[in-house]
């Protein structure tokens, strides 16, 4: 069963999420749609201004999640390693994998397929969303940003949310 | 050199100009030579410096300045930084923080290279922000009237965006000896007056 976006996002406001800024993808389309009813989301125009938003943010005091598609980390893979793992600058990672299954538009498939690798690569911890397993996903990406001081990446497959 | 123009000002004298009229206000200095100047002259836990991420000064300033709406934010830029951050200029326009002030010291080259030219000489950057909707704008070359506007924008409702012409000469100043992760905590101290968990 889905997850509710509504539900999802009340669960990220829970565990202390308050500010949130990205670029959309279909697949986070229910998420930011909620956010903008709450009046939580700020839109960027790039995915390395969303991070960069999100590390001034942090350092004011908030605790932030940046939304994106897949091939936005190709976007926003320099600030990411230049400025957040530098300078320990945490914020929650919600990106769109598509391409996972290589069942996607060409231009998602290379990044489809090698996401992960170079999530690890770079060293950001990252985990897949799991409907059965949501409140343990949020709760370990807040565990990474308050120990661990940096990015977190929880990675959304299409049909996980509704 | 650009004999046409006169001389310049130089960007260290212009950036510490504007570090002389502050008291509270946060600052970003964007990477290269600005934020080794603007240490060098006078380095505050208000300041923060970025080492690498070219192009989202701007973009770090308004995370700030969002997320501490009372207090005045400083993004001291560059014209190779906002040029290869254009877009955030449209961000802030649409959000129009109040308390963000933009200074972007123009020299018309990427300075921390090795002097390539940039696109500014060709392109009004501070048109560029006009149009994307910032309150206030300005162009200056002379250092009057660089501490004239920086301090009405000091005191303006922003978003305000002020452009100063200067020299290529960069100063023969030491890297910041800060550590990054040091600086952000500091900063983020100064910034929420360590109300953070």
């Amino acid at each position: 069963m889905p997850i509710p976006s509504k539900d999802f996002v009340s669960l990220l406001q829970e565990v202390g999420f308050d500010f949130f800024t990205g670029v959309p993808d279909s697949t986070l389309g229910g998420v930011i749609a909620t956010l903008i009813e709450r009046r939580a989301y700020i839109p960027a125009v790039r995915e390395d201004e969303a991070v960069g938003m999100a590390a001034g943010a942090y350092m004011g005091g908030k605790v932030p999640v940046v939304l994106m598609q897949n091939s936005g980390l190709g976007t926003s893979l320099n600030a990411l390693i230049s400025l957040n793992l530098i300078y320990l600058q945490p914020c929650l990672l919600l990106i769109s994998w598509r391409g996972h299954d290589g069942n996607d538009a060409p231009e998602h498939l290379v990044m489809g397929q090698v996401m992960t690798q170079q999530l690890d690569l770079v060293r950001i911890p990252h985990r897949t969303l799991a409907a059965d397993s949501v409140r343990e996903d949020v709760g370990w990406a807040a565990q990474v940003f308050m120990k661990q001081r940096v990015p977190a990446a929880l990675l959304i497959k299409k049909g996980v949310l509704s | 050199m650009r004999p046409e123009e006169g001389v310049l000002t130089s960007r260290s004298r212009a950036i510490g100009a504007v570090l002389e009229l502050l008291t509270n206000e946060l600052v970003v200095v964007c990477n290269g030579f600005p934020s080794r100047e603007a240490y060098a002259l006078r380095d505050r836990p208000e300041n923060f410096y970025m080492i690498g991420s070219m192009g989202i000064a701007s973009a770090i300033g308004l995370g700030v300045a969002l997320a501490q709406p009372s207090r005045k934010v400083v993004v001291l830029d560059g014209d190779g930084n906002v040029l290869m951050g254009m877009g955030t200029l449209a961000t802030v326009g649409a959000l129009k923080p109040k308390n963000f002030i933009h200074i972007v010291y123009d020299n018309e080259v990427y300075g921390s290279t090795g002097n390539q030219p940039t696109i500014s000489q060709s392109v009004r950057l501070e048109q560029v922000a006009k149009a994307a909707g910032y309150r206030n704008v300005e162009r200056v070359r002379e250092l009057d009237d660089l501490v004239y506007e920086a301090r009405t924008m000091l005191k303006q409702d922003g978003p305000s965006f002020l452009l100063v012409k200067v020299s290529e000469l960069a100063e023969d100043v030491g890297r910041v000896e800060i550590e990054p992760a040091a600086m952000t905590r500091r900063f983020r101290e100064a910034a929420t007056g360590g109300k953070t968990s």
